[in-house]
C-alpha cells in the first residue's frame, strides 16, 4: 500500500469506510475517553516544530504489514501469523488475549475488545457478513480487508482466469476521495504501488527498527 | 534412629503450631478467607464483563497484573535460591531458616502464575498455550521455566520435610494416614540419610541455575521487544538482583512473624536476622548499582525516545512511583542495615516491609511507563488501577498468607532432623573443617 500524503485531505473517509466494512465495533464516548476506540485505520497528528514554525499534519495508518513483524514473533500461541501474500492475519479464535503482541508492536496498530462488541438495533442488519465478529477479550487490527482477497480469489477461479490486481483492494483504498491511496503488488515490479514505492519522495515509518513496512508514504520534504 | 518411643525432648515447641492451634489463628483465617472472597467476587466480575473494568486502555496494555507476576516471581527467589546457596556453602546457621524460605517459593509461584492467567483476555483458552506452543515467543520461555522451577523447588522443599513428617508419623496426633503416606517409610537408617543427604545436595544445585534462569526470562518478555527502555541487555541481571532482593526481605518478614506468633526467638535468634540483614544490605547496594548504570546509560545517550520516558519517570506523571521506588529501596532500608546496632529482628523488618514496598514499584515503573509512551503519536491516556485490579492484589496477598499458614500448621516451620544434627554432629564437623583451613595443628 502506498499512501500520498500530499494528496490526502485528511477527511477521514477511509476511517469510516474502514468500520463499516470490517464490523469495527461501535465504542461509547466514555470509553473512548478512556483510550479504549478501536480502529484500523486510523489519522496520527504529527506536531513538528515549535510556535511560530509549527506543522501539524495528519497520516493515515494502517497496520504496516511488517516483513519482520514484532507481533508474530512474542505471540505465545502462534495466533498471528503472515500469509502468502504477506498480510499479518490474526486468528481469533486462538487468540488469549495476553495482549503481548499489542505491546511489542511499535506502531501501536493492535487494538484490543475490552468489553463484548455491540451494536444499537438498527445497525445490525447492515452488519458486513463476510468478516467476523471478535468477542470480547482477543486482539484484532487491519487485515488489508483479507476476506476481499478470498472472494476476488474466488471469483477468478470461478472465471477461469488468474487474479489481477484491479480484481482486489481494500475498502479504505477503494472509498478514498483524493486517491491518495494506492494498493497493488510491491513484489511485481511494473505495478503503480510498487513504481511510486521507488519515488524520491517515498519514506517508511520508524524505517530504523527494521520491520520492514509494506505500507509507504510519500510526501514532499518529509 | 527416630523409632517409635522417640523423645522430642528440646525441640517439643516446634510441634506445638501443629498440635494446638489458638483462637488468633481461627480469626486470622476468616478474615483473610473474607479478603479471598471478595477478590474472586471481583475476578468473576471482571471474568464476565470483560478486561475493561481494569483500568487498563491503549496503549498502557499492561498494568498491575503483569507488576504484580514480576513481582511475585521476584518474591519467589527467597526461598530455594537463598537456602541452597546456604546449604553448599554450608553455612551453619542456615539449619532454622531454610524451611520457611523454601515454603515461600513453592506457594508464591502459585501467584505469579495466576496473575499472568488473570490477564489474559480469554482464559478459558489458556490452554492454547500447551496445545499451539509458539518457542519464539518469550511468554512460552516463561512457561517451560518456570514449570521446571515449580517442580525443582516443590521437590526442593519435599525431600528435607521427610525425616520431619516421620517424626510427625511417630508422634502420634492428627492425619496419622496423611503422614504415613508422606514419610515414605522414612525409618531413619544410614543409608536412607546418606540417600537424602545426597538427593538434598543434587537439588541445591540444580535449583540455583533454574532460578536464575527464570527471572531472567521473566525479563526477557520485556528486553526481547524494540520498546524503549525495555530492550536492555542488563535488564537479565538487574531483575534477578530485584528477585533476590525482594525474595529475602519477603524471607525476613516471614521469619519474623513466626518468631512472635509460635515463640521460637530460640530457635529464630538475633544472629539470623542480622545475617539475613548482612544479606539484604548486599543486594540494597547491588540493587543501586543496577539502577543507576541503567538509567546513567540512558540519559547519557540522551536518545529522544528514551528520554521522554525518563524524563516521565524523573518529573513527570510517574514521578512519585519513581521515587516511592528510590524511597523505599535504598533511602530507608540502607542506614537501618548498615549498623550492628539497628540490624535487629525489629530493624530489619521494618527494612525489609520497605523494600517489598519498594520492590513492587519498581516493576510498576518498569512496565507502566514504557507503554505509556509509545513511539507513534496516540491519546495521553493516563492508568489508575481500579478496585477489580487492588482487591485481586489483596486478595493474591491474602491468598498467600492463609498457604503459609496452612503449612505452618502442617508440618514443622523449623526444620528439627536439620536442628537436631546441627547440634549432634556438624560442632565436631565444623571443628575438624577449621582445623584444615588452618597451618601448624597438623590435621593431615
Amino acid at each position: 500500500m502506498v499512501i500520498d500524503l500530499d494528496r490526502c485531505s485528511g477527511c477521514q473517509t477511509c476511517m469510516a469506510a474502514c468500520h463499516a466494512e470490517n464490523n469495527i465495533a461501535i465504542i461509547g464516548p466514555e470509553e473512548s475517553a478512556m483510550g479504549r476506540t478501536i480502529h484500523w485505520i486510523e489519522l496520527l497528528p504529527f506536531i513538528e516544530g515549535e510556535y511560530p514554525h509549527i506543522k501539524a499534519r495528519l497520516l493515515p495508518r494502517p497496520c504496516m504489514h511488517c516483513e519482520h513483524p514484532a507481533c508474530i514473533k512474542v505471540c505465545p500461541v502462534g495466533a498471528t501469523y503472515t500469509n502468502e501474500e504477506g498480510i499479518v492475519g490474526i486468528v481469533y479464535s486462538r487468540c488469549i488475549g495476553c495482549r503481548y503482541c499489542t505491546t511489542a508492536c511499535p506502531y501501536t496498530v493492535r487494538s484490543f475488545n475490552w468489553y463484548e462488541p455491540h451494536w444499537p438495533k438498527e445497525m445490525k442488519g447492515s452488519l458486513n457478513r463476510d468478516v467476523s465478529i471478535r468477542g470480547k477479550g482477543v486482539v484484532e487490527k487491519c487485515s488489508f480487508c483479507h476476506h476481499r482477497l478470498l472472494k476476488a480469489r474466488e471469483k477468478a477461479k470461478v472465471e477461469k482466469r488468474e487474479l489481477l490486481s484491479e480484481d482486489y483492494i481494500p475498502a479504505c483504498v477503494q472509498a478514498c476521495p483524493s486517491k491518495a491511496m494506492n494498493f497493488g503488488d510491491l513484489n511485481d515490479p511494473f505495478s503503480t504501488v510498487s513504481i511510486l514505492s521507488r519515488e524520491r519522495r517515498a519514506f517508511k515509518l520508524l524505517e530504523d527498527l527494521g520491520t520492514e513496512p509494506k505500507v509507504i508514504y510519500l510526501s514532499e520534504g518529509m | 534412629m527416630d523409632g517409635k518411643g522417640f523423645k522430642l525432648g528440646d525441640d517439643a515447641i516446634l510441634l506445638q503450631p501443629i498440635q494446638r492451634t489458638g483462637k488468633t489463628f481461627y480469626l486470622t483465617l476468616f478474615s483473610l478467607i473474607a479478603v479471598i472472597l471478595w477478590a474472586a467476587g471481583a475476578y468473576i466480575y471482571q471474568y464476565r464483563d470483560g478486561l475493561g473494568v481494569t483500568g487498563l486502555s491503549r496503549p498502557i496494555y499492561w498494568g498491575v497484573y503483569i507488576t504484580n507476576f514480576v513481582f511475585f516471581i521476584g518474591i519467589s527467589h527467597a526461598g530455594t535460591l537463598i537456602s541452597a546457596i546456604l546449604r553448599l556453602a554450608k553455612a551453619e546457621w542456615r539449619r532454622s531458616i531454610t524451611r520457611s524460605a523454601e515454603v515461600i517459593t513453592v506457594l508464591v509461584l502459585f501467584f505469579g502464575v495466576g496473575n499472568i492467567l488473570m490477564d489474559l483476555g480469554r482464559p478459558d483458552r489458556m490452554l492454547n498455550i500447551l496445545q499451539y506452543p509458539h518457542f519464539q515467543s518469550p511468554l512460552l520461555w516463561d512457561v517451560s521455566s518456570i514449570t521446571v522451577y515449580l517442580t525443582a523447588s516443590s521437590v526442593y522443599l519435599y525431600l528435607p520435610l521427610i525425616p520431619d513428617i516421620a517424626i510427625l508419623r511417630d508422634h502420634g496426633g492428627r492425619y496419622q494416614w496423611f503422614y504415613r503416606i508422606l514419610a515414605l517409610g522414612w525409618s531413619g537408617t544410614e543409608r536412607q540419610h546418606h540417600l537424602l543427604e545426597k538427593g538434598i545436595s543434587f537439588m541445591a544445585i540444580l535449583v540455583i541455575p533454574v532460578a536464575v534462569s527464570v527471572h531472567t526470562v521473566v525479563s526477557f518478555v520485556f528486553a526481547m521487544t524494540i520498546q524503549p527502555m525495555w530492550h536492555t541487555a542488563i535488564f537479565g541481571p538487574y531483575f534477578v538482583t530485584g528477585a533476590i532482593f525482594s525474595g529475602i526481605a519477603a524471607l525476613i518478614v516471614a521469619m519474623n512473624l513466626i518468631r512472635k506468633v509460635y515463640h521460637l526467638e530460640d530457635y529464630l535468634r538475633p544472629v539470623h536476622f542480622n545475617n539475613l540483614g548482612i544479606l539484604l544490605l548486599v543486594m540494597t547496594l547491588l540493587w543501586f548499582y543496577f539502577t543507576f548504570t541503567e538509567y546513567l546509560t540512558t540519559f547519557y545517550g540522551g536518545e529522544p525516545i528514551h528520554m521522554t520516558i525518563f524524563w516521565m519517570k524523573f518529573t513527570g506523571k510517574f514521578a512519585p512511583f519513581f521515587w516511592g521506588m528510590f524511597l523505599f529501596c535504598f533511602i530507608i532500608p540502607l542506614p537501618i542495615l548498615s549498623f550492628n546496632k539497628t540490624r535487629t529482628p525489629y530493624g530489619t523488618l521494618i527494612a525489609s516491609i520497605s523494600v517489598i514496598i519498594g520492590m513492587w514499584l519498581e516493576r510498576f515503573v518498569i512496565v507502566v511507563p514504557t507503554l505509556a509512551n509509545p513511539r507513534l503519536p496516540n491519546e495521553a491516556v493516563l492508568y489508575f488501577p481500579t478496585w477489580v485490579e487492588w482487591s485481586i492484589f489483596a486478595g493474591c496477598v491474602a491468598f498467600f498468607i492463609l498457604l503459609y499458614m496452612i503449612f505452618t500448621k502442617l508440618f514443622p516451620i523449623v526444620s528439627i532432623w536439620e536442628v537436631r544434627e546441627g547440634r549432634e554432629k556438624s560442632m565436631a564437623e565444623v571443628q575438624e573443617r577449621i582445623k584444615t583451613y588452618l597451618p601448624g595443628i597438623g590435621v593431615e
